[in-house]
Order: C-alpha cells, then structure tokens, then sequence
C-alpha cells in the first residue's frame, strides 16, 4: 500500500471575499523507498500541494479532497494528530538553509530539540543519535561540529544539517522543496547524491519538488508535470522523457538556452578594461580600528570587453563575481586600474562619474527585489532619464512606450505596479530601465537565475537580440552553465577570488585545463 | 478627482470593513467637525443681532456697548440685563432702570402704547465661553441642571463649554507636536539609516544624551523663564518628542539601504537625496504609520499630564488636565470627575479604535472576508 496517497486535492486562497484556486484536483501516490518528483514552473502549485498534506498552509486557504498517511485521512484532521505526524513522520526540507537554521542556537540544540519533542530522547542518549545522524549526512568531525553556530557552516552544511534535522525521527516521507535550488553546482551534485543514499537505506518515500528537470532525472522515478494547478502528465521518469505526450512537457524539455552569440568583428573598440583589479576588504580590529588583514574578495581580475562582445563571468558563490562587477561600475571601492573608453574612470569625481552611469547600465538577479514596489512601471523605467536628461527631446511616455515594446512588454501596461507583473516582465522591466539610457556596457548580474525555465530561454534570446542590435557590451555573470555558454563570446572562470582560467568560450567547454572548471562542467546535471 | 492606487483601494476596502475603526473614524469626525465650530456652539456672545434694523456680527467683530445705546465704550456684555434690554427695545434709555421689566414690557412690540424698533439676538446652543463665569446664586463648583448641563467649575464656568473647547484644543495640539515630530524624526532617522556607519554611531549617542534628558525640569525652567504658552509647549514637546520614531525609520532604512532597487537606482545615477524620499521613505511609512497611535495619543497624555501637575498651559486655557485637577481637588462634585474621565476615556478610545484599523488594513496578510 502507498505510504502517501493523494486524491482529488484541491486548495483555494481566500482573499478580498474572493477564491483564487492554487491547487485544482491533484492525485498521485508515493510508495515507501520511492521518489516522486513534483515538477513545474513558479506559480504551478507544487509548493502548496506539498504543504497541504500535513495542513501547513495557514488559515486563509480552503483545502478539500483526500490525503490519507498510513491510511489515516489528513485533511480535516484535528490539530494532535498533525502535529504528531508534522515532523515525526512526515519531515520536510526547505529551500532556504539559511533562514531554516535558528541562528542563535548550536547544532547540538537545533537536533536534540526534535529528537526531545518527538521521542523525548534527552542526555546522552540524544548525543550519541546526533552523531549518528551527522555521520549518516556527511558532516566530517560531528563532535567538534556539535558546538557550531549556523553562521559557522556553509550553504552544503547547512542544507546536510537540514536533512539531519528532517531524518532525526525516521520519517516515512521525506518532502524535499527545492533542497538545491540555493546551492551551487557542485554542491547540488552531493546533496542530491546523499538524498539518494538515505532513501535506500531508510527506506522512505521522497516526494521532490524542483523547477530542474535535470535534477528529475538523477534523482526521481516517478515524475508529475505540473501546470496551473494541474497534472498535466505523470509517469515513470525514463518513459516521459523519452516520450513525453502532453504539449507541456514538451515545452519543458525542450527549454533550454541553447545556440552561441554571433561572432563579432576583430575591429571592434574596447568599451571596458581592467589591469589586476584588486579588491580587498579591510578587517578592523580594536579601539583605533587597525586593519589587521584583509578579506580578499577578488585578487589580479584583468579582464577587456569589446563593443558587441560578452565576457561570461563563472564561479560559485562566494567566488567574487559579483563583487567585481560591481567594482567595475564604481559602486563599491577597488584598486587598480578600472578604464571604461580609454578613460580611467577611478579618478572620476562624483558628479562625472554619474554623467558616465548613463553608459553603463546594471541589471541585478532578482526582479522581484530590484524594481521599487511603490512605483509605477512607467516611473520606474523612466527614472534615468530625470538623472540624465532627454536625449531629443520627445515625451518621456513615447520613449518608455518605445523601450518597453523593444523588450517585448506591452506599452499599455506602464501604469501598473511591479507586483502586476510576473518574474519574467519584472526582469523585462529592469531591462528597458537600463536600455532606456541606450548605454554602452550592460553588467548582467545573474539576469536569469530567478527565473523558470521557458522563460530564461526568453530572456536570453531578448538580450542577443539588444546586444546585436546596438552593439552592447555584456558583462554575463551566472552559475548557470547553460546559459553562460549561450550568451557569452569568452569566459573567466574564479574560485574564492581568483582567476582560474578565462578565454575563449568554446575553448572553455571543449577543452577546461584546469581541474576546477573541469569538475565544475561535471556536475552540471545534463 | 483624487484617484487612489490599487493598493490604497484595497486599504480603504478593508478599513472600511473593520466596523468599529470605520465607525469610530465616523464618530470623531463628526465630533472633531463640531469642536471646530465651537464659537457658535458654545460663546458669550450671540451670534446674531438685530438692532434697529442692522444685523451685527458679534462673534467676527468688536462692537462698544455705544453702539447699542450705551455709555461704556468697551465691548457690549451681552449677558448683561441692561444691554439685551437696549437691543431688544431698539436703545430705550428706560433700560437703566428696570431693563427686565422693560423687556418683557417689549415683547408686544411697544411700551406704553408708544411702538419701538423691537430688536433680537440669536444665542449659541450653550451661552457661555470657557472663560465666561455662570450667574447663578450658590457656591462654586455647581451641580448640573437646565443651565450648565454638566455644571460648573470651581470658578463658575461652565463645564460644558470648557470640554468643547478642550477637546479641540488637545487634538489641535497633539496633531501640531504629531506632526512635527514625525517629520523630523523621520528625517532624522532616515539620514542615520541611510548613511550608516560614523554618521549613525555619532547621532544615536546624541539621541541617547537627549533621550536621557530630564524634560519635565526644563519645562518647568523655560515655562518660569518665558511664561507659559501654547506655542512653547508645542515647542518644548516636539524637542523631546522627535526620537521615538527615529529607530523604527533608522531600521528600515538600514534594511533598504542594501535592496536591490535601491542599488538600481544607485548605478542609474540617482541622488543621495532623491534615493532616499523617492524610494525608500514609501517603504519605511508602514512601520512609521503602526508607531504613529502611540505618539499621537501619547501627546494627549503628556498635555493632560502637565496641566495637571499645573505646568501646563496658561490657567485660562480650556484644558482637560486642568479640569481633573479641580475633579481631584473637589470630591464633592463628583460631575466634575465623571466629565473629565468619560472626555479621555471617549477621545483616546476613538483614536486607538482607529488608527488600530489604519494599522490592521496596511498589514498585506490580513484579509477580512
């Protein structure tokens, strides 16, 4: 019998005396020792599916249908029963290592808190299970780990804290909700590998949620196609991939950013260099602030941009990728020499420098965060022009209207406020906001990382075009491969700062010399 | 026409279905409006009066009791028998001598069969100002009845009209130091936010020297020094006043200074100053806003505080703190407590039911089906 059977659930959120349905009659089941992988963009409603089963949505949703654990019918249950099986058999992982993580308290009572509620294990008892578990997610040293703060561990240590947290009570269903999404590559690789490990050997069911049908295939065997509310298509992971039926799914797989740029003219000018560019963060210490060392965010970067040419910019977090870029744009403090035009623009006052912004535009990675919630899109967009001026003089509503149907944004909607518009648009909108200022370099700070599938293919093909277009200069930084090597015409690959390997982009992905990037290439789930 | 956003609508919409905030908000409008009009509810002159044949305007204008026939060249008593008697009989020297009996002699529109230029004066709801002393025989402080429908004072004024006017007055005055407050505090908060660093270490250890201050000794100094006065109360408590908003405002913007937009806007060129009030200072009013019923009725508070310990406005100001010290000092006259309490328990209930919905109805998560 499924440990975990769901039938014809549906949620609706209650909101202004209206019902907005998230969830329309889902059903599927989950098997001991199996994985199920719940796949669909943003908004399909995956989340709140997962959510639903133990009853944690809050009190504006309506939930009907059945979800039965062990037999034992959840929805409607009364709020003992949840609780008893919340955590205690039923166990989730989140996206968010950080935030999930109290970070006031050690790891030895962020484990032995659960293991006391559920099992009331306390002492030395709870200890030696602690260290069991530790052991068991691949925490190297437990005992000396067992007296770390959050903060201590990394993103990967953090997440394998997580599952520790989630496997303290020996769950029958272990619901996963995006656990990687925030990790980079190489950590994505293991974290999914230890996932794998512990179904086997303890014999759970996995109900996986992710937007990455490359991660579908490692880990999944039976896989839902989600859309609007609705399994559009579900079966077992080799056949819908190899034969996907509903329209959907096939857009879905067929989403990813493929093709190169267009090669560019040998003659074309430099619009940005730097010579060693060095960025170092001082550590102050005591009543005079000394600095006492340095945290090296980016050592010796030289990099050269051409009119018409993206440079791809490669690291994992923490690498300094994006600390360069912002250098580069004069936002933060660097040494070495920054030339934009044959101009060293580090000895720029500010008032000249922000005559110069107008030339060189930034577009940040989450277009939720980065567009005023306040603003009207039209205000947003136009922005720079109060900064900078008109360029000839027409209305600023004309040329908003002219940006925004470049970026594919229809010009009625510049009355309306960010959050009318989807992920997508927002980035789109942050787009024209550069654009509209006709600059010379665009620095493209993870443009794509927030977005689903379908519509970073989108987003790229919209940015080839701009670049081809008016010649621009890209600054392409990502962590995504895929997307790196669709964009950019040379690539600079960093690790902790420095500069491992840069040149050409197919010489990169043809041929990486160094061990990093190759195993950097590796764990991209194909 | 004042068009809202979307977002504003969707406020109002759930203000509005709070019943008692949107009630209460009804209720002290109405009651808030009246106080405005409080000279022609509640004087010692008429409103209007009719003296041979012109109209006279005593509420806007002076008038000397020559005007109407008399000897004083100062301003008419109205209340007085011998003027009513002037302006009802159209300037009867008779008045002087029995000016009751001379009015009710009028009433038919001549005295001893000769005809008169009969005269009218149209009175407020309530006859008496707050300064105004009762005519009534007996010791004050005087029960209700007819007359004084709350009673009097221990100086014979009518109760009545001294909560009117006092009510405007502490709205009046709580809404100035509100505001004033806010304003400054907000900036105040937004250049340490903002800035960061030297320029917050620096101010938050000037507001934490202020802070510490002890205001109600200076008050008393500067009141000894300079008199007491509205002006320089509103002063003295809008310089004590400004930093209770400052680390809400300081917090927020210290959480926006590192958004993402914030940065967009920062690349785009965009000034310091234009930053800061364009796109920061709309994020930060939410966290003021659920700040704002506690300074607002705070500042009542702190009014009837002073004028109770006596510190506060001038004597003759219309003051409910005042009227609870005479309600402490005169037990007898229980009218006098209940008057005061109910006014403070009435005014601070409407305005927390209020701003409580105000707050409820910003808050996105909560929905009111």
């Amino acid at each position: 019998m499924s440990i975990l059977e769901v039938k014809n659930l549906r949620v609706g959120f209650r909101q202004d005396g209206q019902t907005i349905d998230a969830v329309k009659g889902v059903s599927f089941s989950l098997d001991r020792g199996e994985t199920v992988a719940l796949v669909g963009e943003s908004g399909s409603g995956k989340s709140v599916t997962a959510l639903s089963t133990v009853a944690m949505l809050g009190e504006s949703a309506s939930v009907s249908g059945s979800v039965t654990y062990d037999g034992q019918e959840m929805v409607g249950a009364d709020e003992k029963l949840l609780q008893k099986v919340r955590g205690n058999d039923i166990s989730f992982i989140f996206q968010e290592p950080m935030t999930s993580l109290n970070p006031l308290h050690t790891l030895e009572k962020q484990l032995g808190e659960s293991l006391a509620l559920h099992q009331g294990v306390v002492g030395d008892a709870a200890r030696t299970r602690i260290l069991d578990l530790l052991t068991k997610v691949g925490i190297r040293d437990p005992e000396e780990r067992l007296s770390s703060y959050p903060h201590q561990l990394s993103g990967g240590q953090r997440q394998r804290v997580m599952i520790a947290m989630a496997l303290a009570n020996q769950p029958d269903v272990l619901i996963a909700d995006e656990p990687t999404t925030a990790l980079d590559v190489t950590i994505q690789a293991q974290i999914l590998e230890l996932l794998a490990e512990l179904k086997a050997s303890e014999g759970m069911g996995l109900l996986f949620i992710t937007h990455d049908l490359g991660i579908v295939r490692k880990i999944a065997d039976k896989v839902c196609v989600m859309k609007d509310g609705e399994i559009v298509e579900a079966g077992p992971v080799s056949e819908i991939f190899a034969n996907p039926q509903h329209a959907y799914t096939k857009t879905l797989l067929s989403a990813r950013a493929v093709g190169a740029p267009d090669p560019i003219d040998d003659a074309a000018d430099v619009v940005a260099e730097t010579d060693n560019l060095r960025i170092w963060f001082p550590i102050q210490r005591g009543l005079l602030r000394r600095t006492v060392g340095h945290v090296k965010a980016v050592n010796a970067a030289t990099i050269s941009v051409r009119a018409g040419e993206t440079l791809g910019i490669v690291g994992e977090s923490g690498s300094g990728k994006t600390t360069l870029a912002q250098a580069i744009m004069r936002l933060i403090g660097s040494e070495g020499p920054i030339r934009f035009q044959g101009q060293d623009i580090r000895a720029l006052k500010t008032r000249d420098l922000r005559a110069l912004r107008k030339d060189m535009q930034i577009v940040f990675q989450d277009p939720f965060g980065s567009l005023s919630p306040r603003m009207t899109c039209e205000q947003i967009i136009s922005e720079g022009l109060g900064v900078h001026g008109n360029p000839d003089g027409r209305d600023t509503r004309v040329l908003v209207a002219d940006v925004m149907q470049e970026v594919g944004l229809d010009p009625a909607t510049m009355d309306r406020y960010p959050h009318e518009f989807s992920g997508g648009q927002r980035q789109r909108i942050a787009i024209a906001r550069a654009m509209i200022l006709r600059p010379k370099l665009l620095v493209l700070d993870e443009p794509t990382s927030a977005l689903d599938m379908t519509v970073q293919v989108q987003i790229v093909n919209l940015l080839r075009d701009l670049q081809k277009k008016y010649g621009l200069a890209y600054l392409f930084i990502s962590h995504d491969l895929h997307v790196v090597r669709a964009m950019s015409h040379k690539i600079m690959v960093m690790k902790q700062g420095d500069v491992v390997e840069a040149g050409a982009a197919s010489e990169i992905f043809d041929a990486p010399k160094t061990a990093y990037t190759k195993e950097l290439l590796a764990a991209v789930p194909a | 026409m004042f068009k809202m956003s979307p977002l504003n609508q969707r406020r109002w919409r759930n203000f509005r279905r709070n019943r008692r905030a949107y009630w209460s908000l009804i209720i002290f409008c109405v009651l808030f409006g009246l106080s405005l009009m409080a000279e022609f509810i509640a004087n010692e002159k008429p409103i209007l009066v009719q003296y041979r044949g012109d109209l006279y305007t005593p509420i806007f204008k002076f008038y000397p009791e020559t005007a109407f026939g008399g000897d004083f060249q100062t301003e008419a008593g109205y209340r007085d028998p011998e003027v009513k008697c002037l302006i009802e009989t159209g300037g009867l020297d008779l008045c002087f001598d029995d000016p009751e009996g001379y009015i009710a002699d009028a009433q038919d529109g001549e005295i001893a069969g000769e005809a008169i230029e009969k005269g009218w004066m149209i009175w407020p709801l309530i006859p008496y100002s707050f300064t105004s002393s009762v005519e009534r025989p007996g010791a004050a402080p005087l029960p209700p009845n007819a007359q004084n429908w709350l009673g009097t004072d221990d100086t014979k004024r009518d109760v009545m009209a001294r909560v009117i006017y006092g009510f405007r007055l502490s709205i009046f005055f709580t809404l100035i130091v509100t505001t004033l407050a806010s304003i400054i505090g907000v900036i105040a908060g937004a250049i340490q936010g903002y800035f960061g660093g030297w320029v917050d270490l620096i101010f938050q250890r000037v507001i934490e020297i202020w802070g510490s201050t002890p205001s109600l000794y200076i008050i008393i100094i500067l009141f000894a020094i300079l008199g007491r006065s509205f002006w320089l109360l509103v002063f003295l408590t809008v310089l004590f006043g400004w930093t209770a908003l400052v680390g809400v405002v300081r917090a927020e913007f210290l959480r926006a200074r590192n958004l993402e937009y914030v940065r967009a806007a920062k690349a785009l060129g965009v000034s310091n100053w234009t930053i800061m009030f364009r796109h920061m200072l709309p994020n930060a009013m939410v966290a003021t806003l659920t700040m704002l019923p506690f300074i607002v009725t705070g500042t009542i508070s702190t009014l009837a505080g002073l004028d109770f310990l006596g510190f506060g406005l001038p004597s003759s100001a219309p003051s409910l703190g005042e009227l609870t010290l005479q309600a402490k000092q005169n037990l007898q006259a229980p009218w006098l407590g209940f008057t005061a309490f109910f006014t403070f328990a009435i005014m601070l209930s409407l305005l927390i039911f209020i701003f409580e919905g105000v707050r409820d109805a910003f808050d996105p998560r909560k929905t009111f089906s």
